[in-house]
């Protein structure tokens, strides 16, 4: 589904070494990065995207509201072809386009820039909007957010409008790895549902659940997978 | 202006289908025949002010033109974050139009009043800011800004000049040639600003925009190197601006406009401008008092026409 194909001699196995070549450790465990699965998942199976058209359109919006620890991110941007391997030893040095949080200004195939927690899922209510009132009813918007992130109150707003204006184009995905300082009682998963979401809670590691949750239907809602690391 | 503003909003609407108008409930019910024919270009997400500014970003992420609109103090204030990151950081545009200004609501308290909006934007590049001091001007920079790519604010006011006062599409108008110093006049400060200086050997220069600043016209139309600057907002909010267009020039310069002190009393907008010491009969005795501490040293020191 997936038109971001993987670059010759790239695939999941090689991420930790691009990793590598941003941090410098040789053995860098893949189960540290808490959004590498996800973001693998979206780029490899799900999202319409390709270096050759990051702009055109018709095609998805991937979001990467969560823009601390981005070198999953980057290696997978890599992997796909949107940036070079040898831009990644730069990594948050003076000169390089790739900072510790990212710039969609500087940064090919970024979307938006992050590193603020709480801007990306009200931004791409936004884009969910303008596509809606565009006519591109075949673009779709994901969005990744931490369940601390979630704590941002500006995330609500987003998350009570969205499914009361049926924003089915709209689909975010929590990567949940217990990390919001007060818990979500009765589950993040009620604070979307009670809005009208539709939602799955699937594990942030098994790629086939993370490709089924990501493409279940839900018509004339918004959507949200909740990623358990 | 406000009333001008829905209405204008609206045709743009009709005629480009890339202008959308976000709301937060504030002018909900003035746009609800334009919901109507544009339910998806009409949008009103209930009182979501940080939602506000980042939908904006979001729609022009996806290429249309987003005009977003509440009071100044929750368009500016509150979401000023936004402003600055879901805005300027990402690299995109839109037209944000703030109704309310620095005293409008004066029985609504310090909540509704906003004077530091044009000083809050000013930590920021890209912006122009608009304070139009009549519906006019307002109508014609509304249209300006929907068509233009880049970061307008529309600072809409209840108060307003007798007339439309600005020839020129950006920049500073010549109101008056004199002397002795020259008076900028800000939006619907200038009638005031008019009466308050009749009679008195001063340049008069209307300045319904005021960023950027028109530093071209302050220096082309210098007498003295002396300013005085009214704004309804914030006092000294335009200061540095003279400062960095005068640097090579010794020169005085008075910010006149909106107390930094909190003004804990309600009444009428004409009562916080008497407040402020923005009404006729004070800024004349202001200004005069200004110009009278520089008389007695620097008067005829500098040939004027030397430095024009």
């Amino acid at each position: 589904m997936s038109e971001a194909s993987t670059l010759p001699g790239y695939s999941y196995a090689d991420l930790p070494g691009l990793m590598a070549l941003m941090t410098g450790d040789e053995k860098h465990d893949l189960a540290a990065e808490s959004t590498l699965d996800v973001l693998w998942v979206l780029y490899d199976r799900i999202l319409r995207i390709r270096p050759a058209r990051a702009s055109a359109e018709p095609r998805d919006r991937f979001y990467l509201s969560k823009g601390h620890g981005p070198m999953a991110y980057y290696a997978i941007l890599t992997a796909k072809g949107f940036i070079e391997a040898n831009e990644l030893p730069g990594y948050g040095q003076f000169d390089s386009v790739l900072g510790r949080h990212p710039d969609r200004n500087l940064v090919r195939g970024a979307e938006i820039s992050s590193g603020s927690l709480g801007h990306g899922l009200p931004i791409a209510v936004g884009t969910a909007l303008g596509l809606r009132a565009m006519g591109l009813t075949r673009d779709r918007v994901f969005v990744l957010i931490g369940d601390g992130e979630l704590d941002e109150g500006s995330n609500h707003e987003a998350i009570a409008y969205a499914g009361r204006a049926g924003l089915e184009a709209l689909h975010c995905v929590v990567v949940d790895n217990t990390s919001a300082t007060y818990g979500w009682p009765g589950g993040i998963q009620t604070r979307f549902t009670a809005e009208g979401w539709s939602s799955v809670r699937v594990s942030g590691r098994d790629h086939d659940a993370l490709e089924a949750a990501f493409t279940a239907a839900h018509p004339g809602r918004p959507h949200v997978v909740i990623a358990i690391v | 202006m406000r009333e001008r503003f829905s209405r204008v909003a609206t045709e743009l609407l009709d005629t480009d289908p890339k202008v959308a108008v976000v709301l937060a409930d504030i002018t909900a019910d003035a746009f609800e025949p334009a919901r109507q024919r544009h339910p998806d270009r009409v949008v009103n997400l209930g009182i979501r002010e940080q939602l506000l500014i980042s939908v904006a970003s979001g729609m022009a992420l996806a290429g249309m033109r987003p005009i977003a609109h509440t009071f100044a103090s929750f368009l500016v204030e509150r979401p000023f974050e936004q402003i600055k990151l879901d805005l300027n950081h990402q690299g995109v545009g839109a037209v944000l139009v703030s109704s309310g200004a620095s005293y409008d609501y004066s029985a609504a308290g310090r909540t509704h009043q906003a004077p530091g909006d044009v000083a809050l934007l000013g930590t920021l590049p890209g912006w122009t800011v608009h304070v139009p001091g009549h519906p006019d001007e307002a109508e014609r920079m509304l249209r300006a800004a929907t068509i233009s790519p880049g970061l307008v604010y529309l600072r809409l006011s209840a108060l307003a000049n007798a007339a439309p006062l600005a020839v020129r599409r950006l920049g500073f108008t010549v109101l008056r040639r004199g002397a002795q110093a020259t008076v900028i006049a800000v939006g619907p400060l200038a009638d005031v600003v008019v009466d308050a200086t009749a009679n008195m050997d001063l340049n008069v220069l209307y300045a319904p925009t005021i960023r950027p600043f028109d530093r071209q016209t302050l220096r082309a139309t210098l007498a003295d190197p002396v300013i005085v600057l009214v704004e309804p907002y914030l006092a000294g909010t335009s200061v540095p601006e003279v400062a960095a267009a005068l640097a090579d020039l010794p020169h005085r310069v008075l910010g006149l406009g909106v107390a930094r002190e909190e003004l804990r009393h309600y009444g009428t907008p004409e009562e916080h401008q008497v407040a402020h010491g923005l009404d006729p009969a004070s800024l004349r005795e202001r200004i005069a008092t200004f110009l009278g501490s520089e008389s007695s040293s620097r008067r005829g020191r500098i040939p004027a026409r030397a430095l024009a």
